[in-house]
């Protein structure tokens, strides 16, 4: 399809407006000419009607949740629900400024304050900063808040933090981002955390240690106090990564397993767009030993019902992570996904997260491997090994081949402990008929791969274009259009 | 087979080839056949002092990015940066396309490599 820049015809414009009333400035004597461009912008030039086609064609070519089954693993790509649109979309929510004083937006500070109460209840976590922008903001600000610990402790040798051979990229990158250094700790023969690898790398140089539990093969680590005790009494802190909090909601509570430092994705777990739909959100929740630490300023609620922004600055704040107060619509929409479940209705998304998961990989286990063989929690970890070797083909043939049949495939090649990994993820809003299908399919391309192999190498046939050279976009990405005059240069 | 009986390996699928106190550093065959079509690669700098264990560099490609260990303490004296413009060398020639070479410090670390035989029963084991 053409881009909007090819579609540019000179003069063409979505706009008309009346003769100006008011006196005109020439814009060259306003600004300075060393802040002025020296030629135009380059944007395209079309009419409000191609604009609009354009946008929709995108956009129907798209894969969402509103469209078909996404069981993108450790992504969470679970049904929105439209009521959470509605209620971010009320002028008292979507039209006022974050300067305002707290008086004018007593709905919005009540929002947040109520939302820190809610996850803290969820989590068993003292309170919470709902400054975070996504996932792995929610890392780095977990990090600083353990820096920020150790040094006010006079423990300022600890730069080491702990990951999982598991773990998602994110935690080593964001330990790296706040200045420590990562040791990785190997996986014992049940998929979690070698407790004896791990007493063996504690020391006066831990900080702490990042982990997922359930863990990115979808497996809980039942030896959590265990490990939570040893860390503690090496000196380190616990930081949980909330990417599959999905499976545990109203179930068991990471503080109570001895977390210190929580980081939730509203944009997974609760519901909020994302995957092109975003943005996200990854507040941050602390014990109580910890909250000093926090960025603030924090919603509080006054002893006469009446809300504000703390006015007590914490000197051991870590300071501001995000302008303003974060993304104040994304946390409207994760209330009300919150107070329309309840209690009863969190706990319930788990277990039928965790049944689909595990309908889907007893349906499948048959058909392709199951390196950890052990009830799944809200996602399954297959491989497509021994389907490679008898067949030649792989895990990315498999993915393809999925796009045929209408499905977004799975996470593929991680976790990296996992080859030919497939990661499964149904979430709880996909309802029987739904995973049948997927299985089916499923089954149909595992058959396909040994009587038709090419069928399956040449997928997928049916999308808007056909499979991608991933390779050569990789080695030699073009990064943006150029007029033709330019890219011929 | 996974590769010339000349050369030593080692459990992270570097290989090194000795010549003297020089030492040659590439990634095993068995390496880029596990890590698919090569995009990318990050070397060290030229003049850099390495530890025996210290990350060497990152190569990465469409399924994953893994980080490669020297095996030896040593100064870096050459980079190949043919390898650095185009990583599919490596894909196509995993022993042809060395990544850097050292001048090494600790001779006595050179018994802790595996030979050819060592390392195809280590590639068993993992498997």
């Amino acid at each position: 399809m053409e881009l909007i820049f090819e579609k540019s015809r000179p003069g063409l414009h979505a706009f008309s407006l009346p003769p100006s009333d008011v006196p005109e400035y020439n814009g060259d004597q306003l600004i300075p000419r060393h802040l002025r461009r020296s030629r135009p912008a380059g944007l395209p030039q079309v009419s409000e009607t191609e604009a609009v086609r354009h946008y929709t064609a995108l956009s129907s070519r798209n894969h969402g949740v509103d469209s078909g089954f996404y069981p993108l693993g450790s992504c969470t790509m679970k049904y929105n629900p439209k009521i959470n649109e509605d209620i971010a979309a009320m002028p008292g929510f979507s039209a006022v400024h974050p300067l305002l004083p707290a008086a004018a937006v007593q709905g919005c500070l009540a929002v947040m304050y109520e939302l820190d109460q809610a996850l803290c209840r969820i989590t068993g976590m003292a309170q919470f900063t709902l400054q975070p922008a996504a996932g792995a903001h929610g890392e780095l600000t977990g990090l600083m808040i353990i820096r920020a610990w150790h040094q006010q402790q006079n423990e300022t040798t600890r730069d080491e933090i702990l990951i999982p051979d598991s773990a998602h990229g994110t935690n080593p990158a964001s330990a790296a981002l706040a200045g420590f250094k990562v040791v990785e700790i190997p996986s014992d023969a049940d998929g979690c955390v070698d407790l004896q690898a791990l007493r063996r790398s504690l020391g006066p140089k831990t900080a702490g240690i990042m982990l997922t539990n359930p863990n990115t093969l979808g497996l809980f680590d039942r030896q959590i106090c265990a490990i939570a005790d040893a860390v503690h009494q090496a000196g380190g802190l616990l930081y949980y990564d909330g990417a599959n909090a999905n499976a545990i909601l109203g179930q068991v509570r990471p503080g109570d397993m001895g977390f210190d430092i929580v980081h939730l994705n509203l944009h997974k777990t609760f519901s909020t767009p994302h995957g092109g739909g975003g943005p996200g959100a990854g507040p941050v929740g602390v014990t109580e030993a910890l909250a000093p630490f926090l960025p603030g300023p924090l919603a509080v609620r006054q002893s006469d019902g009446t809300y504000d922004w703390e006015t007590v600055h914490h000197p051991l704040s870590i300071g501001r992570m995000k302008a303003f107060h974060g993304h104040f619509a994304v946390l409207v929409r994760a209330l009300a996904y919150i107070w329309t479940l309840g209690d009863e209705g969190l706990r319930e998304v788990s277990e039928t997260a965790v049944l689909n998961a595990n309908y889907v990989q007893a349906s499948l286990r048959e058909t392709y491997d199951l390196p950890f063989n052990r009830l799944c929690m809200h996602e399954c970890v297959l491989s497509a090994r021994q389907l490679r070797e008898q067949t030649g083909i792989s895990a990315l043939d498999v993915a393809k081949r999925l796009l045929d049949d209408g499905f977004h495939p799975p996470t593929i090649y991680f976790p990296l402990i996992v080859k030919e990994a497939l990661m499964i993820e149904p979430t709880e809003t996909e309802n029987k008929a739904g995973l049948d299908a997927f299985i089916l399919a499923m089954r149909q391309i595992a058959a396909e791969a040994a009587h038709s192999p090419e069928t399956v190498r040449q997928a997928p046939q049916k999308t808007p274009v056909s499979r991608l050279d991933e390779t050569a976009a990789a080695r030699h990405p073009i990064l943006r259009w150029k007029p033709p005059a330019e890219a011929d240069q | 087979m996974h590769g010339p009986e000349f050369l030593k390996y080692t459990k992270n699928h570097e290989w090194v080839d000795l010549d003297g106190t020089k030492a040659r550093i590439g990634i095993t065959d068995h390496a880029q056949e596990a890590l698919g079509d090569i995009v990318f690669v990050e070397l060290p700098e030229m003049d850099s002092e390495l530890q025996a264990e210290d990350v060497l560099g990152v190569v990465e490609s469409v399924k994953s990015a893994s980080d490669i260990y020297v095996p030896l303490s040593g100064t870096v004296i050459a980079v190949n940066q043919e390898v650095s413009d185009e990583p599919e060398l490596i894909n196509q020639d995993a022993y042809e396309a060395w990544l850097v070479e050292l001048e090494i410090s600790d001779p006595d670390e050179v018994s802790g490599l595996m030979d050819l035989d060592a390392y195809e029963a280590w590639c068993a084991e993992e498997n």
